[in-house]
Formats: C-alpha cells, structure tokens, sequence
C-alpha cells in the first residue's frame, strides 16, 4: 500500500518528459557500490483494515488510565481534557500546515500563536513568552543556557534538588560539554534548602533554579530564593505548575525572571509522555536571548492588523552558530491545545480546577494517612501531590498490591532519591472522585 | 563616503581626534553597508566602560531577515554611545558619517591604520562589489 | 462561506461573567486554604468566553491557513506529504494516549514492542543497528548526536573541539553544534554545489570531532563523493553525521550507514508523514554505529525474550535529553506508516518523490535558472536571480503571487548559497495535474507585470504585512 498518485501512464509520460527510460535512471547520481541491492528487511505491507487490527491489539496489550485509578504524577498528570480542545486542534488547517514563514497564507496560525503568547503572560504575569519549546525539561534546559548568555562572565548554575529529577539530568547533559559548574542545593523536609542557597550564591553564579510546587509537591519559597539570587545578581528561574496558577501566586509575582512549565496539564492527553509542551516566558530586558519563535502584531499594506514571526534574527536559520538555541520545529500544535484549554476554563475555571486539585489531594492525604502506617514525608504545604512513607518500608508490594487492586496509587521516589527508598508520592486531579480516593485508601490500608 | 575617515574590510569607518594628549576615535559603519543591509530594525551596542579590540565584535546590526556583526577598527575603553541611533534607526542611513555615529572609543593603543582603507581606496572596493 | 473579516482576538471577545467550563461540585470537604502568603491575591486576568465564542473563533482562524490537506505545498526541504487520516485516528486509540509514563512497564507492554519494532525499522532504514527514540525534533537529534560524539572523544581522552559543516547545511547544524559546545567550521561548496573536497581536505585535521552532511544535500544534489568523504574523515579518527531531513529522496535505495555514516536523525514530521501541526510537533530519533552505542541518551528500549522494558542502566550513557519518552504520538504514526507501505512501498516513496521532482524540475528550466545540476533528487533550487536583474521580479514577489494562484509558496531564500532562491519539494503524493498546474502558474506568473507581482498576494484575508515595524517595535501580547 502506498499513498501515491500517479498511474503508470502518468510515470511513462514523465520519464519522457525527463527524458529517462526508467525509474530507476534517476538514482544515476548514486555511485553503484552504495545502492541498496535487495529490499530493506522490514515487515510488509499493510491495509487499513489489517493496521488497525494489528495495532489496536497493541493498544489492547496495555493498560490505560481508564482502566486502572490514576494516582500518578511526577510532572505528567490525570486531568480532564475538554472535547472542544481535541475537535477543533485536529483540524486540517492547524494540523497539516507548517511554521507560518508566509504569513498571508498561515494568519490562523499565527493569530493563534500571538494569542497563546498573551495567555502565557497573564498567566505567569511575565512579559514575554515565547511560541513553544518542546518539553518542560528541555524548556529548564533553554532557560538556563539563556541565563548563561545574558550574563556570559558567569560560569556556575544553582539548581535545586527539589527540581523534577529527569529535567535536573537533561540539564546536566546539555552542559555537559561546556565550562560551567552545576551547584545542587539539597532538600531539607522536602523544600530547598535556603540557608544553602546563601552559602553558595556568589558574583559567579548566572541562575537559581527552583521548582514550586516542586517535585514532591511541595510549596516552595521562591520569593526569598528569588532575594537571594539577586542579591548577587543572579537570574532566578522557576519551573511552575500552570494549574496551581489558579490559586498560587505567580512567577513575576515572586520575583521570578524567567519562568517555564510543563504544559501537559492544559488540554494535552498523558500519551505515555508526550509530545508535550515546553513554556518559557521571561522579562523583557531578556527578550533578545529568548530562544524559539516569537509572534508579533504589525499591519498589511491596507492598514490591517495582521501577525508575522519576529525577531527571526535570534534564530538558527538566520543567525545560525550565534542564534539563542538550535531550535527549529517546536511544538506549536500543544500550543494551540493549551490556548483553546486556557480560553475554555477562563479565570474562574483555573480557579477552580485548582481548588478542587488541591482539596481532593489534601482529602487524599488525610485519609490514606488515617491509619498509621504511612505518613506524610514532609511536613510542608502541598498542592496537588504529596509524598507518604510507609512505615514498613514495603512500597514495591504496597504499590503492587494497589495495582492488582486497579489502582496505579503512586510514584516510588527511591528511583531518583535512594534516601526516600521508603516513600513514594501521590497526586490527585479534579478527575479523582471522593469514591476512588476512600477505595484508594481502604485498598491501602488492607495491604 | 566622506574624507578624513578610515574604513575597515567590514565596513565600519573611523574618525580619529586628538585632544588633551588623548586619542579618541568615532566609530559608525559606512552608507554602502547600511545600503546592503536594507531596512534596519536593531542595533546592539556595547557600555560604556566596555573594553573594544582591533577586528573583534564590538555589536551587531539587524535587518529583518539577516544579522550583522560590527568588527571594532581600533583598540581601547567605550567612552559614549549614541543612544539617539538605538531610538531612531534611520539616522544610519540620513547621516551615516554625523549623527548616525555609533560609538566613541578613547584608545589604548596607537590604531593600525595599515589595516584600514582610506575613503579613495575603500570607495574602489566597494563600487568593485 | 469564508469570513474575510479579520478575526478578534480572544481578549476582545472576553466579556465578564461569561464561561464555557463548568467543573462538577466538589465532593470532599473544603480544607483549609495555602498559606495567605503563597496564594494570588488578585484573579488571572485570562479571557471569559463561552464554548461558542471559543469554538467559532478557532474555526475562523483554521480557515485563515493553508495546508496539505487544502492546497499543494510545495515547501522545500519540509517534506509537506499527505499525512494519512488512519494515523491520526490510530494514534488517537484510548489504549495509546491514555498511558501515564510512569505506569509499570508490565502495563504498557504493547508500547514498548511498538516502540522496540520502531527502533528496528529506523536500524533497518538507515543502516545503523543502535536506536534512540528520545530527541523531540530534527535540530534535537543533531544536538544528541553531537553530545554523544563529544562522550565518545571524552571517553578516548582525546576531546576534539570542531565541527566542519556544508555553507549549504541547514542552520540548525552550526546552532547545534555551538550549544554541544563545539566550535562549528564552515566547509564551502564548489561551482558544481556539493562539498568542496579540497577546501575539506584544508579544514579536516584531528581537532575535528563531526562532519555534517546532509544528502541529498538542500540543493537537492546527491553527494557522489560520499564514500570518499566518510573515508577521509575517518582517517583523521573523525565521526560521520548525517542530518537525515532529505531521506524521502533514498529511502530503500540507500542506507547511510553502508556509506559510512556514523550517526543521523531522521525526520518522522517529514520522511514519515507525521503532521507537521503548524510548526510541530515533529520527532528526532536518532540511529548511531554500534561503537556508539553505549553512550545514547536513556533509556533505550530493550528486550529479554517476550518482555519490552525501559533500559536506563547505561553507564556511558550521556544522560537524558527529553524527559519521560519522547514524542511518543509522532512515533506511533510513524510505525503505522512504515507498517503500510513496507519495503516495497518504502522504495516507492522515494521513486516517485524523485520522479515528480524531476518532472516539474523540467517543467521550469525554460523560465527560471537552475543554478545547479540537470537533474535532482527529491526536491530542487531554481533561481529569480536573472527575472530580477532584468524584469524586477524577485523570488519573494513570485512566492506571493503563488498564493494568489492557490499554492503554498515553496520555500525562498534558502540555501544562503543561492541568490534568489526558491527550493521547491513536489513530494510523492502528489499527482502529475498537480505539478502540471503548478507549473503552469509559474509561466504566467513570469509573465506577469512587475507591479501586478509586488502587490501580491491580494487575495487573501491579509495582504503583505510590515515586517519592519514588527521588528522595530515588537508587539508581542495583547495589552487592554
């Protein structure tokens, strides 16, 4: 099967017009003792009808989240997705057109995209956001580099161990071939150690990354961190939860200078991990070393208003080895999905998502703590997510007692903390019912 | 193009002055630069107090589509910018030579003027382009 | 009927009070509030709409783009083919995008084979037995790919610090190479517009740690000399990488890694008919030689008998690039692409990519210059240079003129190495009265009065907008 067009009237009327006898002709090019000789070894082919057999016995080979009670988190999250974000994003106009480089053909895109820039600020109360990056690790990454090139003499870079894990070893690989130093400010009752952070804040380092709430959930103080960093004139960069903005303070708000997220949790289903949606947003004075696209409102020859990208000179294909990040294709359908989410709930909406979030995950911590075996690890504020410890240090069979029971009931830390090898953590979205976190609670107890 | 000036292979120009025991040079780019470039939209300038070096970047200047680097002529401590250019970018191509300056630049060292055109050369290479 | 009126944006439809979602009633006890310090004080000033106001707003905006889907798009070196509906709803499968990456992998065992087979296909294709899947995109291949050839010279205790690339290469190549932290070298073409071998051979030393090269290259030119190149670069102890965005041309034909390739990406958004989604997502897996092997990005998916299982345990690894596992939905439809066409099909693909290339290629040599080569592979460059000296047409006006016509413009002014560029990539899928009309529109295009030319486009929602002022004075959020 195959998704051509011509017949082969078409192919023999072309070769003559080429002015070739064969198909293969036009691979005259290739020097012979390169060319393939026989078929490549892959399956063959497939109809439609035998391709969604054959694959939707793959997909019946897992488990879903509608199958099982999703209590996972860890930065990817259970929440609902309204069906007017899945039916107007898979349009064809959005779907299958490309970064809007002709601007009078792509104004869909493009007003799209200026939009879910002003979303993001309001959200964040920064000035700037780019038009998306990738994920929220790579987005810590990009913010970090873009620190190193506002304040370029400074070599070393703060990051606490309350950032998510996975996007603390993605920076790490970045750097990994570059002259800076990674500081890692260790937790303490599962926040960032502060008095720490005074400890090594120096004229050397460029940024301080703190996450809030952080990886356990945890509610960080990131406007004493954000003192502290500017004190010595250092760049405070905080990776957020765009839910938890519908009650927590925000970024610009504590002080923060660049700020990015892991946009999942606007309107962007789990897929076992992505693709997702890197956001980045910053203050102006930073706007020049922003990395990715950028959207702009100008006017056409008539006076009208119209959106072109802007400040293409920062850019890989116009400033090539001096651009702000290598970054090309980005991710700007998980925009859309995040701004039809975003325009969808409205300020009261967030609002409230993020006040269910954080009842029915205090709710949940309550009851499976009622009965003395775990407890929760840290005595801190949470939002929706918190870590327990189980006092018999069982998690593995604890979780998969829960699993056989139909719950996915948490997420063991001791993968990426061997000191909270006993623990695991726990999140819960405005999807959890009070039905399924008692029966998450019961199963728990009767393990 | 205007006499009295030193241009560079990049294009920049340079005027040198000398007062009180002091060598202070002007530095701007030429009209047949900003020619090339079209339409310019960002121009990207050093502090004052910054240290410039013979051939290195000292800025950059942009059009919509492509960017430039600015390549210092001479070697010495940025003593003034012309923040008027930064606000208005069309004073580089109304007074390229005057008010389109972009900065000055007291020397540390005496400047390679073997490196540098003067305006009858550099007005041959160009119109050679 | 298409609404010509410009769209308001989101802000100015808000109305206070108004709202499309309403969540259920909370069923558990209100608990007690964050610390007074911690919460917002004010509400996010976000837009009140309600679900029609958003949904006719987001329709309107739809019918403001072109697309495959509505118009032929040529635009070269993307790859703009037909990307199959039996993807999209496929990969839309409760069973597929409702997996939390962090269930146990006991649960997700049908992933992980369609991902471990995927790995397989990409070895197969390109030659190069080891896989990963993580990188996000194209220019996120490259930067793993050079950070892994940065592990390998480290591991050698011989750190190399450059890295040579084509004056035709795509700018994603020197950008990544600068943030893997190498100093990127630029290689010039010669008159024929493939590598310049002896300006190679000048730049080639042991300080070099990756060549870069695309091919077909982007001026849509096989490089013949391929064999000897991998051969010199290697005889400097030197790594092969190759950026794979023109592999639709040589699919089946050839595999890079039998020309001494030693690392590339490919661009499943291109090559396999992912959508592009208005800029992306896209993926970049990446597929290396086996001495590289131990140093790809974790984890890598592997397999002890029937079980498929996450492998992160690699000590040599460099770490993690993406977090979780990749653009996971961009690979699915891949997988269902690969598994339609098979090797037969696969082969098919770059024929006809190739055929339709040539043909069009033929169809515009009367009226436009083509500055390189007679023939092309899958996509080719001609030049507005002379209608400009001579007519005052430049490739923009042309490009815009086309819109006019109902095409997608090809891409302009790239590579940098021709003036007046206009690349243009037909792809397989379409048929020989597409290219035919193309074609067409072309020749009366050049014939075109300039000044008709420069008022182009005029019939769409927006005319030519001023990029100028955008640049000058950016404006990039709505303000009340």
């Amino acid at each position: 099967m195959s998704y051509l067009a011509n017949t082969p009237e078409d192919v023999a009327c072309m070769l003559r017009a080429v002015g070739v006898s064969e198909l293969a002709a036009l691979f005259a090019d290739i020097p012979k003792e390169i060319l393939c000789t026989t078929w490549l070894d892959l399956p063959p082919a497939l109809s439609e009808l035998e391709l969604t057999d054959r694959l939707s016995q793959l997909a019946g080979d897992n488990v879903s989240v509608g199958q099982k009670i999703c209590f996972l988190g860890g930065g990817s999250y259970d929440h609902f997705i309204p069906a007017v974000v899945e039916l107007l994003a898979s349009r064809s106009e959005f779907l299958t057109s490309y970064t809007p480089y002709q601007p009078e053909a792509s104004q869909g895109n493009l007003q799209a995209m200026f939009e879910y820039q002003t979303l993001i600020c309001q959200l964040t109360g920064l000035d700037v956001s780019n038009a998306s990056l990738y994920d929220g690790g790579s987005a810590t990454a990009e913010a970090v580099l873009m620190a190193l090139s506002v304040l370029p003499a400074r070599k070393k870079v703060v990051v606490s161990q309350t950032v998510h894990p996975e996007y603390r070893q993605i920076l790490a690989t970045y750097l990994a071939n570059q002259e800076v130093e990674i500081l890692t400010l260790p937790a303490e009752n599962g926040a960032t150690s502060l008095q720490k952070l005074e400890e090594v804040s120096d004229d050397q380092v460029a940024c301080v990354v703190i996450q809030h709430p952080n990886f356990f959930g945890v509610l960080e103080d990131v406007a004493a961190a954000a003192q502290i960093a500017h004190r010595e004139g250092a760049l405070l960069i905080e990776v957020f939860d765009p839910i938890s903005l519908g009650m927590l303070k925000g970024p610009a708000e504590l002080g923060a200078d660049i700020a990015v997220a892991e946009g999942q949790a606007l309107g962007i289903p789990l897929g076992f991990g992505g693709p997702y949606l890197g956001i980045l947003a910053c203050r102006e004075p930073f706007l020049r070393r922003l990395p990715g696209r950028l959207v702009g409102q100008t006017q056409d020859r008539d006076g009208r208003r119209c959106f072109v990208l802007t400040l293409q000179t920062r850019e890989q294909h116009i400033r090539r080895a001096n651009a702000t990040s290598n970054v090309c294709t980005n991710h700007a359908l998980l925009a859309l999905r995040a701004s039809i989410y975003l325009a969808l709930l409205g300020p009261q909406g967030l609002a409230e998502v993020a006040r269910l979030c954080w009842n029915k995950a205090h709710y949940a911590a309550q009851r499976i703590t009622a009965d003395g075996r775990l407890k929760l690890a840290f005595d801190r504020p949470f939002f929706k997510e918190f870590a327990v410890r189980d006092g018999q240090g069982q998690v593995k069979s604890l979780l998969a007692h829960a699993e056989r029971e139909g719950f996915f009931a948490g997420l063991p830390l001791g993968r990426w903390y061997p000191e909270l090898d006993d623990c695991f953590s726990v999140a819960v979205t405005e999807r959890r019912s009070r039905e399924q976190i008692d029966a998450l609670a019961d199963c728990l107890s009767h393990a | 193009m205007q006499e009295g000036l030193w241009y560079s292979d990049t294009h920049e120009w340079v005027r040198i002055e000398r007062s009180a025991g002091e060598q202070v040079a002007t530095v701007g780019i030429s009209a047949f630069a900003v020619e090339q470039l079209t339409d310019l939209v960002y121009v990207e300038l050093p502090k004052v107090g910054d240290q410039v070096r013979t051939g290195q970047e000292f800025g950059t200047v942009e059009s919509v589509k492509a960017a430039s680097s600015l390549y210092s002529p001479v070697t010495g401590e940025v003593v003034e910018v012309n923040a008027k250019v930064q606000d208005d970018l069309d004073l580089l191509a109304r007074d390229p030579y005057g008010e389109g300056w972009l900065i000055k630049v007291k020397l540390s060292q005496e400047p390679d003027l073997s490196r540098l055109m003067d305006e009858e050369t550099y007005r041959k290479r160009v119109s050679s382009q | 009927m298409r609404n010509k009126e410009v769209v308001r944006l989101l802000f100015e439809l808000s109305r206070p009070g108004r709202r499309a979602v309403r969540w259920p009633a909370c069923d558990v006890p209100e608990c007690e509030p964050p610390p007074p310090e911690a919460v917002r004080e004010e509400p996010l000033p976000l837009p009140e709409l309600s679900e029609l106001d958003v949904v006719r707003h987001y329709t309107s905006l739809a019918t403001f783009n072109l697309a495959v889907d509505t118009h032929f798009y040529p635009l070269g070196s993307c790859t703009m083919k037909y990307n199959p509906k039996r993807n999209e709803k496929l990969a839309n499968l409760p069973g597929l995008t409702d997996l939390h990456p962090y269930q146990p992998q006991a649960s997700v065992q049908g992933m992980l084979r369609l991902l471990y087979e995927l790995q397989q296909f990409l070895a197969e294709i390109s030659g190069l037995p080891a896989v990963s899947l993580q990188p996000a995109a194209g220019a996120h291949g490259e930067l793993t790919a050079l950070l892994i050839a940065a592990a390998y010279f480290r591991k050698l205790g011989e750190p190399r610090c450059k890295v040579l690339i084509p004056d035709s290469a795509h700018g994603t190549n020197p950008a990544s190479a600068k943030m893997a932290g190498f100093e990127p070298v630029e290689v010039r073409s010669n008159p024929q517009g493939r590598i310049d071998l002896e300006d190679l051979a000048v730049k080639l030393d042991d300080k070099v740690a990756v060549l870069m090269i695309t091919n077909p290259n982007t001026l849509g030119l096989f490089e013949t000399h391929i064999v000897d190149i991998t051969r010199k670069v290697h005889e400097c102890g030197g790594l092969i990488y190759l950026d794979g965005a023109n592999m639709n041309a040589v699919l089946g034909y050839v595999r890079p890694g039998d020309c001494g390739v030693d690392m590339m990406h490919f661009n499943p958004h291109k090559t396999f008919s992912s959508p592009h989604g208005g800029g992306g997502p896209g993926a970049g897996p990446i597929c290396v030689a086996e001495k590289l092997a131990p140093y790809l990005p974790v984890p890598v998916i592997g397999r002890r008998g029937e079980e498929y299982f996450l492998d992160d345990q690699r000590p040599d690894s460099i770490g993690r690039v993406r977090s979780f596992f990749g653009n996971v939905a961009v690979l699915v439809r891949a997988w269902c692409y690969l598994r339609t066409l098979g090797p037969d099909g696969l082969r098919g693909v770059a024929e006809h990519a190739v055929l339709n290339a040539n043909y069009l290629l033929t169809k515009l040599k009367p009226i436009l210059d083509v500055p390189y080569g007679e023939r092309c592979m899958h996509e080719f460059v001609v030049s507005a240079a002379r209608v400009k000296r001579e007519r005052g047409i430049s490739a923009l006006d042309i490009a815009k003129r086309l819109i006019d016509y109902g095409f997608h413009p090809p891409t302009v002014y790239f590579p940098l190495t021709v003036k007046e560029a206009l690349m243009i990539e037909p792809t397989e899928t379409e048929s020989r009265e597409t290219l035919d009309a193309f074609a067409q529109a072309l020749v009366k295009i050049v014939a075109e009065d300039s000044q008709v030319l420069q008022q182009a486009p005029t019939t769409t929602p927006v005319r030519r907008p001023d990029e100028v002022t955008a640049a000058r004075h950016p404006v990039l959020k709505w303000t009340p």
